[in-house]
Formats: C-alpha cells, sequence, structure tokens
C-alpha cells in the first residue's frame, strides 16, 4: 500500500489550478498576448502533475505574495525537452 | 522600415568546398600585390574584383566605389589538403571511434541501441563520445584490425602499428585523413552529434582555401609612399607561394621526402594563417619580430572583434578625466574645465528666432581664452550635410552664409546638461545628469555629497562625461536622469545621496546642545544660502547683543512647515528614553520648521538614512530636496570652519591613570585566561552542550579577552569626550566608530584567522618565541597594545596575519559578486515595464502580471513599505507615534 504525497498540501507550495479553454482566452485578450508569450512550466512539474495539467493548459498559479498579499500567475504547460 | 522578423532557428555547419568556390569571384594565383605603378595585379590577392579600397577605383564585381562595395571573396586551389586547426579535437575523435576501413561506427547495431537510447529526436540525444567506443580492436562491421590514432600538437596524427611486439609510428597525411572521413556514413554521424547535410567532416580537411575580401585587410600608405599590406595579406602571400612551389615540384616529380616537406610548410602557414597562438607551433613573425595578427587574434581577447569592437564600443562626444570636489557647487552641477568645454560640442538648429545669436557663436568661432569669454562654436553642418570647421579666416563668411536649415555645433556653456558617469556602473546611479558649469583646471569637480551613489572618492578616480546630442535625449536626461530624480535609490526606497565626512561632524558640532552666534556669525554661517531675512532672535544679552541659537540656524534651511521626530545616530538607546531631555541631546524633534531639540547628524541627513532629507522629498518634492541638501553641505561646512576640525597623535593621550587602569584591566585578563587553562588542563573543565573541552576553553578565552579590551575602550572613551575629534566623528557617525578608537588608545585585541585564534604556525605553537602547547593569551595573536603605543615584533606578526585574511576576503568577494552581478544584468537587461504593468521582454513574452506583484515603484516606496503611514501621521499630529 502506498499513500501517494499531495504536494498541493504543503505549506509551501502555492494553489495550481488548470484554466478553462474561456479563461485563458479571457487572459490573453487581457494581456493581448499569443500564447507563446505566456511564461512557461513543465508537464512533469510536480503541481501540474497533481492537478492533471496538460501539455497545453494554461495553470492559475495564486501564491502568496510578500507585497501584494495574493498574487495571481499564469503559466503554459509544456513538454520538458530533453537535456 | 522593414518589420522586424523573428528568427526561428540558427543552423551552424562547415564551409565545404563546393560553397567556397560558389562564393568565390576569382580564383588568385599570384602572390603579388601591386605592379609598379601601384595598380593592382589581376588574379592577385588585391585583384580589383575582391572589392576596392582605393578611391577612385571601381569594383569590378559589384561596380561600386569604395566606400559602398562590400567586398568579395576570392579563392586557393590548394595543392594538397590541409588541416584546419579549429577542428584537430574533432578530427581525433572522430578517427578514433570510426573504422579504418570501412569508416563506420566501431559499434554493433545493439551496442549503437544501448548508449543513444536517448536519441529519440533528431541530433537532441545524447552525444557519443570516444568513451563509449570499448578499446577493441575489430570492426563489427567488416571485422578490419583497428590502430590506435595518436595525436600531436597542432595538425599531426599517426597510427601505431604493432610488429613483433614492437611499437612503430605511421603518420597520417591530411589525404589520408580526409579519405577516411569521408567514408563516414550519415547515419552514424548524426549518432555523433553531427548534422552531414550542412557539416561533412572531410570539410574540416581543406582543399580550397577562402580569400578574404580586401575590404577586411587593407593596405595602408606610410608617410614616405610606401605601402604597408595587413598581416592577412602577408600570411596569404606566404600561403601562394609555397602552394605555387608545392605545384610545381609535384608536376616535375620531386622526391617524396621534397614533398612531404613542402606539404609541411603549406600546413603550416594554413594554420597560423587560421591562428598564430597555437600550442606546439612558433607562431609566424614580421619581418621586425612582431607575431602577427592573424584570423584568431582578430576576434579573440580583450581588444578583439567581440569584447573589444562590439561589446566595447567607444562613443563620441565623451570626455574622461580626474575628479576631485568642490562643496560649492549644487548637487546637480558639475564642474567641466575649460578645455574639455571648447572641444565638446552641442547642435543647435538654426531658426528664424536664433539667427543672430547663432551668428554670434560662429563669429566667436572656436577660440575661448577665459572662464568669462561666451562659448562660440567649433562646426557649422549646412543643409547638405556637409560638415564645415570653424576657424582662422571663415568666421565671417560662415556667419555670413548662416539662415534656416543650418546646424551649429556649438561649445559647452554653463547649464547644458550632461550625462557624468563611474564605472563599475553597477547601478542605475552610477550615470546621473548635471547640469555644467564650465571652470579653471583640469579636473571634473563635484559635490562631495553626490559620491555615495557614484562610489567616488578623491583618490585619484576618474569620470566619464557624455554630452546628449538631440531634444529628446536632453529631456530624458533632465526629466528622468537628473541627480535630484535619483536622490531616492531603488534599492531601499530610501535617500542615497547625503551628506558625508565633513557634512555630517560639521553639522553635529552646529547643532549639538545649545549655543548662541552673535549677527555676524549667523550671517558667516548662512552666507550661501538663500536666506531672505533673519527671525527674530532667540535671546538678547544684558548688554543688548542679540543672539540667535544654533538651532534658530539650522531651522533656517527647513521647509517652514516640516514636521517630524526621531532619534539621532548618537543615541544609545537608554532604557527609559527622556525625550526633549534627553543628556546626549539625541531625540529630534523639529516643529514647523523649527528645530526643537536634538542634534542633526548622520541619522538626519547622512547618505542612506538621511531621515530630514528623505522626509523633505515625500512632502515637498525633489527639487526642494535637492536645495536641502545643497544648503546643508554649505552649512555644515562652514560650520566646521567656525571652530575647526582636526586630529592629531595626541587625541589619542590618555592620563597616567586611564593607562593605569588599562592595564590593571589587560592584568586581570591574562590571570583570568590562565586560570582557565589551568582549570582545563587538569580535566575540571565543564564543557559546554555540544562542544570538546578544547572548543570550550577557546570560547572562553576569546569572550574574556574580548571583553578585556571593550573595557579598555570604556576606559579610553571616559578619558575622552566629545571634544575629541574621534569620539564626535564616531557619535555623529561621520566616519569611523568606537573600536576603531579603542584600538587606537587602548588595546588592539585578538587577531583571527576564520573566527579563531591563530593557532597555524610550527609544531604544536604559532612562533618559536612560546613554548609548545602554550594556550596562552599572547601565544595566540592577542595584541594588548594599542596603535598609539606601538606593537611588539611578534604582536605585529600577528596583526600580519589577521590583516592579510582581510585582503584575501575583499579581493574575493568582490570578484565573485562581480561575476554574479554580470550574469544577473545580462539576464535582465532587456526586461522593461510595460504600459499595462507587466514586465515584459522584447518579444513581449511575460516575465511579471504585475511588476513586483503590488505594482509600487521601489524608489517611490519608502524603505520597502508602499506608503509611509508614520511620516503622514506625524507631519499631521506633530507628535511622535
Ligand atoms: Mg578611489
Ligand atoms: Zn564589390
Ligand atoms: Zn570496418
Ligand atoms: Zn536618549
Amino acid at each position: 500500500m502506498s499513500i501517494k504525497l499531495n504536494v498541493l498540501d504543503h505549506v509551501m507550495v502555492p494553489d495550481h489550478q488548470v484554466m478553462s479553454a474561456d479563461e485563458v482566452q479571457a487572459l490573453l485578450e487581457r494581456y493581448s498576448i499569443t500564447f507563446e508569450q505566456l511564461p512557461k512550466i513543465y508537464h512533469d512539474d510536480a503541481a501540474v502533475k497533481q492537478i492533471g495539467g496538460k501539455v497545453g493548459d494554461v495553470i492559475r498559479v495564486i501564491r502568496q505574495s510578500q507585497t501584494a498579499g495574493i498574487a495571481e500567475a499564469y503559466r503554459l504547460v509544456i513538454r520538458r525537452p530533453k537535456k | 522600415m522593414p518589420s522586424p522578423k523573428r528568427i526561428g532557428k540558427i543552423t551552424f555547419g562547415l564551409l565545404s568546398p563546393k560553397e567556397i568556390r560558389t562564393m568565390s569571384v576569382r580564383k588568385i594565383i599570384w602572390a603579388d600585390t601591386y605592379d609598379d605603378d601601384g595598380f593592382p595585379y589581376p588574379q592577385g590577392l588585391m585583384d580589383l574584383a575582391l572589392g576596392v579600397i582605393d578611391p577612385g577605383l571601381r569594383c569590378k564585381t559589384c561596380d561600386q566605389k569604395a566606400a559602398d562595395c562590400p567586398g568579395h571573396f576570392g579563392h586557393i586551389e590548394l595543392a594538397k589538403p590541409v588541416i584546419h586547426v579549429g577542428y584537430t579535437r574533432l578530427i581525433r575523435k572522430l578517427l578514433r571511434v570510426t573504422c579504418r576501413s570501412c569508416g563506420r561506427l566501431l559499434l554493433s547495431p545493439d551496442e549503437i541501441q544501448k548508449v543513444s537510447l536517448t536519441a529519440d529526436d533528431e541530433l537532441g540525444g545524447e552525444v557519443l563520445t570516444e568513451k563509449d567506443i570499448k578499446k577493441e580492436r575489430a570492426c563489427p562491421h567488416c571485422g578490419e584490425l583497428q590502430l590506435k590514432v595518436n595525436f600531436e600538437k597542432p595538425t599531426t596524427f599517426s597510427e601505431v602499428l604493432l610488429e613483433e611486439g614492437r611499437k612503430s609510428e605511421h603518420k597520417l597525411t591530411p589525404a589520408d585523413i580526409r579519405a577516411r572521413l569521408e567514408r563516414i556514413p550519415p547515419s552514424d554521424l548524426r549518432l555523433l552529434g553531427i548534422n552531414p547535410d550542412v557539416a561533412r567532416p572531410e570539410w574540416t580537411v581543406l582543399t580550397v582555401l577562402p580569400v578574404p575580401p580586401v575590404t577586411m585587410r587593407p593596405s595602408i600608405i606610410l608617410e614616405n609612399g610606401q605601402r604597408s599590406e595587413d598581416d592577412l595579406t602577408h600570411k596569404l602571400v606566404d600561403i601562394i607561394r609555397i602552394n605555387q612551389r608545392f605545384k610545381e615540384n609535384q608536376d616535375a616529380g620531386a622526391p617524396q621526402l621534397i614533398i612531404e616537406d613542402l606539404w609541411e610548410l603549406l600546413q603550416y602557414h594554413v594554420t597560423t594563417y587560421l591562428d598564430n597562438e597555437v600550442a606546439g607551433c612558433p607562431p609566424a613573425r614580421h619581418r621586425s619580430g612582431r607575431p602577427l595578427k592573424t584570423l584568431s587574434q582578430r576576434l579573440k581577447g580583450k581588444d578583439g572583434r567581440f569584447r573589444g569592437s562590439l561589446s566595447g564600443k567607444r562613443v563620441n562626444f565623451s570626455a574622461r578625466t580626474v575628479i576631485s570636489p568642490n562643496p560649492n557647487l549644487s548637487v546637480t552641477e558639475v564642474g567641466v574645465p575649460l578645455s574639455i568645454a571648447v572641444e565638446m560640442t552641442v547642435p543647435v538648429r538654426v531658426t528664424t528666432h536664433n539667427l543672430e545669436e547663432m551668428r554670434e557663436f560662429v563669429l566667436r568661432g572656436p577660440e575661448r581664452r577665459t572662464l568669462r569669454d561666451p562659448c562660440g562654436a567649433n562646426y557649422v553642418i549646412r543643409p547638405d550635410k556637409r560638415r564645415l570647421r570653424l576657424g582662422g579666416d571663415n568666421l565671417e563668411t560662415i556667419a555670413e552664409q548662416l539662415e534656416p536649415g543650418y546646424t551649429v555645433e556649438r561649445q559647452l556653456r554653463d547649464g547644458d546638461i550632461v550625462l557624468f558617469n563611474r564605472q563599475p556602473s553597477l547601478h542605475r546611479m552610477s550615470i546621473m545628469a548635471h547640469r555644467i558649469k564650465v571652470m579653471d583646471g583640469k579636473t571634473f569637480r563635484l559635490n562631495p555629497a553626490v559620491c555615495p551613489p557614484y562610489n567616488a572618492d578623491f583618490d585619484g578616480d576618474e569620470m566619464n562625461l557624455h554630452v546628449p546630442q538631440t531634444e529628446e535625449a536632453r529631456a530624458e536626461a533632465a526629466i528622468l536622469i537628473a541627480v535630484q530624480e535619483n536622490i531616492l535609490s531603488p534599492r531601499f526606497g530610501g535617500p542615497i545621496i547625503g551628506g558625508i565626512h565633513d557634512h555630517i561632524s560639521g553639522i553635529f558640532m552646529l547643532t549639538h546642545d545649545l549655543r548662541w552666534f552673535t549677527k555676524s556669525e549667523v550671517l558667516y554661517l548662512l552666507k550661501y544660502g538663500e536666506i531672505d531675512h533673519l527671525p527674530e532672535p532667540g535671546r538678547i544679552d544684558e548688554d543688548g547683543t542679540p543672539r540667535w541659537s544654533n538651532k534658530q540656524v539650522f531651522s533656517m534651511i527647513l521647509p517652514s512647515d516640516l514636521n517630524m521626530v526621531f532619534r539621532a545616530s548618537s543615541c544609545v538607546n537608554c532604557d527609559e528614553c527622556r525625550h526633549v531631555d534627553c543628556e546626549r541631546d539625541a531625540y529630534v524633534r523639529i516643529v514647523d520648521g523649527q528645530l526643537v531639540s536634538g542634534t542633526v547628524d548622520k541619522k538626519a541627513i547622512g547618505a542612506f538614512d538621511g531621515a530630514i532629507l528623505n522626509r523633505i522629498i515625500r512632502r515637498f518634492g525633489m527639487d526642494r530636496a535637492s536645495r536641502f541638501i545643497d544648503d546643508v553641505t554649505k552649512l555644515s561646512i562652514r560650520a566646521i570652519m567656525i571652530d575647526g576640525f582636526s586630529f592629531g597623535i595626541d587625541d589619542e593621550d590618555l592620563s597616567r591613570t586611564e593607562h593605569g587602569q588599562i592595564e590593571e584591566e589587560l592584568a586581570r585578563a591574562k590571570d583570568d585566561v590562565e586560570r582557565r587553562i589551568r582549570i582545563f588542563e587538569e580535566g575540571q573543565l565543564e564543557p559546554m552542550p555540544g562542544r570538546t573541552p578544547e572548543e570550550t576553553l577557546e570560547m572562553q578565552i576569546m569572550q574574556v579577552l574580548g571583553k578585556a579590551r571593550d573595557r579598555t575602550g570604556e576606559i579610553a572613551g571616559r578619558h575622552l569626550g566629545l571634544g575629541n575629534s574621534a569620539v564626535l566623528m564616531a557619535v555623529s557617525g561621520a566616519r569611523g566608530s568606537m573600536l576603531n578608537l579603542t584600538q587606537m588608545a587602548g588595546c588592539i585585541g585578538q587577531q583571527s584567522v576564520r573566527g579563531e585564534r591563530i593557532m597555524r604556525g610550527y609544531e604544536e605553537r604559532t612562533l618559536p618565541h612560546y613554548r609548545r602547547r602554550d594556550r596562552g593569551a599572547d601565544a595566540h595573536g592577542f595584541i594588548l597594545h594599542s596603535y598609539k603605543e606601538g606593537l611588539s615584533p611578534t604582536e605585529f606578526f600577528f596583526h600580519a596575519i589577521g590583516g592579510r585574511e582581510g585582503l584575501v576576503d575583499t579581493a574575493v568577494r568582490t570578484s565573485q559578486s562581480g561575476y554574479l552581478q554580470r550574469r544577473l544584468i545580462n539576464a535582465l537587461q532587456d526586461l522593461k515595464v510595460a504600459y499595462d504593468g507587466t514586465v515584459r521582454t522584447t518579444m513581449g513574452r511575460i516575465i511579471q502580471y504585475h511588476y513586483g506583484e503590488d505594482g509600487t515603484d521601489p524608489m517611490k516606496g519608502s524603505f520597502g513599505d508602499p506608503v509611509d503611514v508614520k511620516g503622514i501621521v506625524e507631519s499631521v499630529l506633530k507628535e511622535e507615534v
């Protein structure tokens, strides 16, 4: 029997959510950017795997911020390139 | 303007012989350059088809004049192939991993599978190395026995033959090598990380050599009319000569020995043509004995193309000289020597409105003998872009021609805005815009209050000055880069410009406790400030002389509705603060622009602290703040001159009582140390948790001796009051600390290496002056003398040991942090905050969705917080909060 660790439960790991297609569309419009201009996150990132993010998904990361209290960031899931 | 294109990918490959011939416009066969008439030989190294450098001639390839022709490549057909020195390591690897007969990789298909499992996408996987090939001697494909390949610098390859147990070397000619490389199949090359479509390995052995255009190796004509050729041309001449001789000998059927010699000679010339600093190869030299600067030398090193010409371009309209201080200048100004001001210019367009003024500039010309002379002009640019140098007899004629559409390059004059810079430019305040003040002398002058952002001092520092040449640049300089816009550091949101050294000593001496000045003294102090009228005198003596207090004098330079309360640098954090009644006068209270109590010192006006300055910036803006800095620096310099300020050896004198006390204190400490050592040696020492008895003893000794040193400082400090300059500087925060004074007058104390007493040296002792295993204070670097008394020889030695550590530390730290800084700057330099508040790269890629996550400018915040709430409340309540 194995108990899998949920990384999101750790205090140091911020909340990750997979965004819906509509949300992503709104995001791209809000910043008037293309998909490519989003910051990236690897598909095998522990938190991405936990929430079931797939390559091409956009992840919303909700962080505790020293300056702003709560800060949101958005990252595009990409394949980790081989060395 | 064409829209910028995005680069999808860059492919690197080798130049194939075919490509070299295709791009060549002329086959070069003659080693000669110019004939007797100075005309280029056809098919020589200066052939007109390779481009032109002489004005008047036209290029045979593109039919353009010297200025427009970019130059064109030619080529030399080599008699025999030669190795390209830049690829010897690749050649060595390929010879060692492939079969000498069939050219295939020395691995069976299974092994390839194993080694290159990760290589599922093209060229992306692990690349095979020499280590992946086992030292086996037979090819798995054809069964051929493999031989060891030796490589000798710079370009010699040989095979090791084993004959009857004896080893013998057999040299491989470049032709042999080329033949072997040709046999390697493309599929095997991909496994080796080589894309055979753009880089066949045999192309690393040259059969044809490109001849660079003359435009990149121009000949220069010396004063005596002789031509002097470029180093590259010299080298190419050598190559062609040998190549020619080689061919002739080859055709004549010369003996093998001669052919080999010539081949090696050709190899040498081609090698040094490519790189004249190869190991194991004597550099080719000029007739004078100077090594030639060939292709690789043009690129490499500090003065090479990358670091010298691309990253480190020199600019026009800049000046550099030594800096020196001038407290009478405003912080926003810079003093510029007249000789620089007449040399540098600002372009001014002539319009109908300034036509007369411009005429005057032109009429005055470049001559300007004294500071009082108005500025002239050095050049006039006509509407057809022709630049006319002013001088001599052409002033009147050119002034006459002047009309709208012309541009006059006038000399610098007072008030011109310039950029001022000191290297290393580590933060943005390393370049600030100042207003010029033309001065006598040969140095740049600046107010010492702007030294902290530049990290400048006057021990020979030099600085650079740049003159913006367009209206846009000047506007940007005035609005964004001006000194007064950079008083606050974005690093910590507080002022980085402020009083230093004597400014702080002076203002401390002026404002400490209560003093009364006569009218003439007050006027002396405030002479250079913009003071319109004196306030009511604070006191009238019995004889009727009006007097003003020192605090009143300082209040004159404060904005009239400033309110604040804080504790000065001299505050010692008494257990119970007595506020206005503080016996050190360290409780600063300003009500409605009047200094009610407290001493103004580093905390109030110093660089990096500057509480008053900071409040003035927030309440009254940058311009008022820079005026305050100017006023405070001038006032403090005047104040320090009332009493005078100096430091001499007798300022470290103590009386006999203090000397006795210090001696007693040190003797007591020594006894204490010896007692603890005895306890330890008897095995009675109780170790501290997690420490051995030795460590415990060491810590106790350090502690005892440290305390003793501090106590001598206290004894010295009791004797030396604020009347002592060193004490005053330490208390006010101007320079130094009480520790420095302790070491000068009391006792220097323990010298340490890596935080421990000095333990290194001889066997079981630091110096032969001590017994082995002596654990005493003096045997391990405790210095009980002061700098004033002087050190004993052993003490001096220990001091040198401790001092060396500090020097090494700083040297290592600066180089490490410098490298770290460079890497950060390179990674961040092109990021900018877009209008929507995001931080983006030049490609518009997002780095942060909101600058700093809260979108606030750290410079506009207050020491890390977005809003200075305390300051606002204080200003309203006029009370401490
Ligand atoms: Mg210096
Ligand atoms: Zn041309
Ligand atoms: Zn083989
Ligand atoms: Zn106090």
